[in-house]
């Protein structure tokens, strides 16, 4: 028999298969649906175009814009990591006592500084 | 090692059931037979879960704009998700000539399946559940991500300038909205020193939410910033996107993307429930309250409240600016979430095996600094607000463009 650890993940396998299988089916009875005529399906060259207000569309479908948010990523990274190691030290904690707090703050106010320029530079405006 | 897997009576009592119903030579299928009942009952109880949180937002939203909400199909109503399923389900697939098929089609299932898988490690009763990873919180944080992949996917290949826009907005917010979630559930962990959601419920000798109310405010807010909901629902602001990265699914599609919109909102509730209300146990701290009702009970009751608690604010608050939202989770939400984490570990340190007086310290440490933190940052914040008494000023029109 498989380990008792991967029968776990076993399980969990199990419902991201149901989690599949349930948007799915409700895909596949609105196409059944329409086998069957009851969900209509006459299409036409108005309906398949893109909704923008109504007019024709001007122009190509993906267009260049202004993209500010690739700071937002940058920052993104950097705490997202911070999580990976503040999860196992969270854990801890009570085990490993007041050293692991002071090696913890020390980390954390290096990351302060960072974010304290982020700030300063005027990552978190919107410009 | 003791293996948490014995630990799930539920699973225990299914599997004999089946090993007794199995010839020997197919006593493998148990596994697989007892994990799909869970597996079922679990989805089903989400699902109905959901359709109830349709019907009851609608209704609770109309009460609060003083009308009265649907209440034609069925008794009082109730049968009003299963018209809009036969209705959404019955109306024309469309799919815009320049949309991206593989995308478009991924797109909604993604977005409901991240919903659903999330339910996996919920506990819902004593020793009954699917999974007692011993990840549980990681598993919490991070599969509800794959919806910003699927956001992403979906406004992408719509081929559509608004949507695009909108889903670009929405992964700058969601994931801007994680750092301060992740940050704080953090605390959490301290006070557990588990991230299995099974014994999460089981140390909170007092709810989490007394020890923690800044970890839960935080938490609260970028929990309904992730679920998209007011006043955080700016990707689909109608205003200024249309309607954001769903502007071109319509039909069964733009169900799924509903569903799993109300769908998120059980699940978080049912998270906040766990973490930070006890779980399936009773909210209150006498233990002999234990046998009132059933341990389900309690958790769907916990798991109704909050969902009333969401429709509560998305009635009262109206929706922020893209840059407030953004400035908000940088400037104040991660330094919260990060004082939380630090006063907990402090008190943790001090005392790591605290008695019930020092527990009730912890508490009242824990709320001081809770109030004194959202006091200080309102002030600060408020600082910044333009008084609405110098309109005049603000109608002025600027002399510079920038």
């Amino acid at each position: 028999m498989l380990d008792d650890y991967y029968r776990q993940y076993g399980l969990v396998l199990m419902l991201t298969g149901a989690a599949i299988v349930v948007p799915l089916s409700m895909l596949m009875m609105s196409r059944m649906a329409q086998m069957f005529h009851i969900r209509p399906h006459k299409p036409s060259p108005v309906k398949s175009d893109i909704y923008e207000c109504g007019m024709e569309t001007i122009g190509g479908r993906w267009v260049q814009f202004n993209f500010r948010y690739y700071l937002f990523a940058l920052l993104f990274l950097v705490f997202d990591v911070t999580a990976i190691f503040i999860y196992p030290w969270a854990i801890k904690l009570r085990e490993l006592g007041d050293d692991a707090l002071f090696t913890m703050m020390a980390f954390i106010g290096i990351l302060a500084v960072g974010w304290a320029y982020a700030w300063r530079k005027g990552a978190f405006e919107w410009k | 090692m003791e293996s948490s897997f014995d630990k799930n009576a539920l699973f225990a009592n299914l599997n004999d059931i089946y090993l007794d119903l199995l010839p020997e030579s197919l006593s493998w299928l148990a596994y697989f037979g007892t994990g799909f009942t869970i597996v079922i009952i679990l989805v089903n109880a989400v699902l109905m879960l959901t359709a109830f949180g349709t019907y009851m937002e609608r209704r609770v939203l109309g009460r609060f704009q003083t009308r009265l909400g649907p209440n034609r199909v069925g008794p009082f109503g109730l049968l009003q998700p299963l018209a809009d399923l036969l209705k959404l389900i019955t109306k024309e697939d469309l799919r815009p000539d320049s949309a991206d098929r593989l995308t478009f089609f991924l797109a909604p299932v993604l977005m409901v399946t991240s919903m659903l898988v999330v339910v996996a490690v919920v506990p819902f009763g004593k020793d009954s559940f699917l999974a007692d990873l011993n990840i549980g919180v990681l598993f919490l944080v991070g599969i509800p991500t794959i919806a910003t992949v699927a956001m992403f996917l979906g406004g992408w290949g719509s081929g559509n300038r608004f949507a695009l826009l909108g889903a670009a907005r929405a992964v700058a917010m969601l994931i801007s909205y994680e750092v301060p979630m992740i940050v704080s559930l953090a605390g959490i962990l301290i006070l557990a020193g588990s991230m299995s959601l099974v014994d999460v419920v089981e140390a909170q000798s007092l709810p989490f939410i007394l020890l923690q109310p800044l970890g839960f405010f935080v938490f609260i807010v970028a929990a309904s910033a992730e679920m998209n909901r007011s006043p955080f629902d700016l990707m689909e602001a109608e205003s200024e996107l249309t309607a954001g990265f769903h502007t071109e699914f319509s039909g069964m599609r733009f169900g799924l993307l509903q569903l799993a919109e109300f769908g998120e909102v059980v699940v978080t509730s049912a998270i906040l429930a766990t973490l930070f209300l006890r779980g399936w146990e009773n909210p209150f701290i006498p233990a002999d309250w234990q046998q009132v009702l059933p341990p389900q009970v309690w958790l769907i009751g916990k798991i109704l409240f909050f969902m009333l608690i969401f429709t509560w604010i998305r009635a009262t608050l109206p929706r922020m600016r893209i840059d407030q939202v953004m400035a908000f989770a940088w400037k104040v939400l991660l330094p919260l979430a990060l004082i939380n984490m630090f006063v907990t570990a402090v008190l943790v340190v001090a005392w790591p095996d605290p008695t019930y007086t020092q527990l009730w310290i912890m508490v009242g440490v824990n709320w001081a600094v809770a109030a004194g933190c959202l006091i200080g940052f309102s002030l600060a914040l408020d600082k910044h607000r333009v008084n609405p008494t110098d309109s005049v000023k603000l109608m002025q029109i600027p002399t510079e463009v920038s």
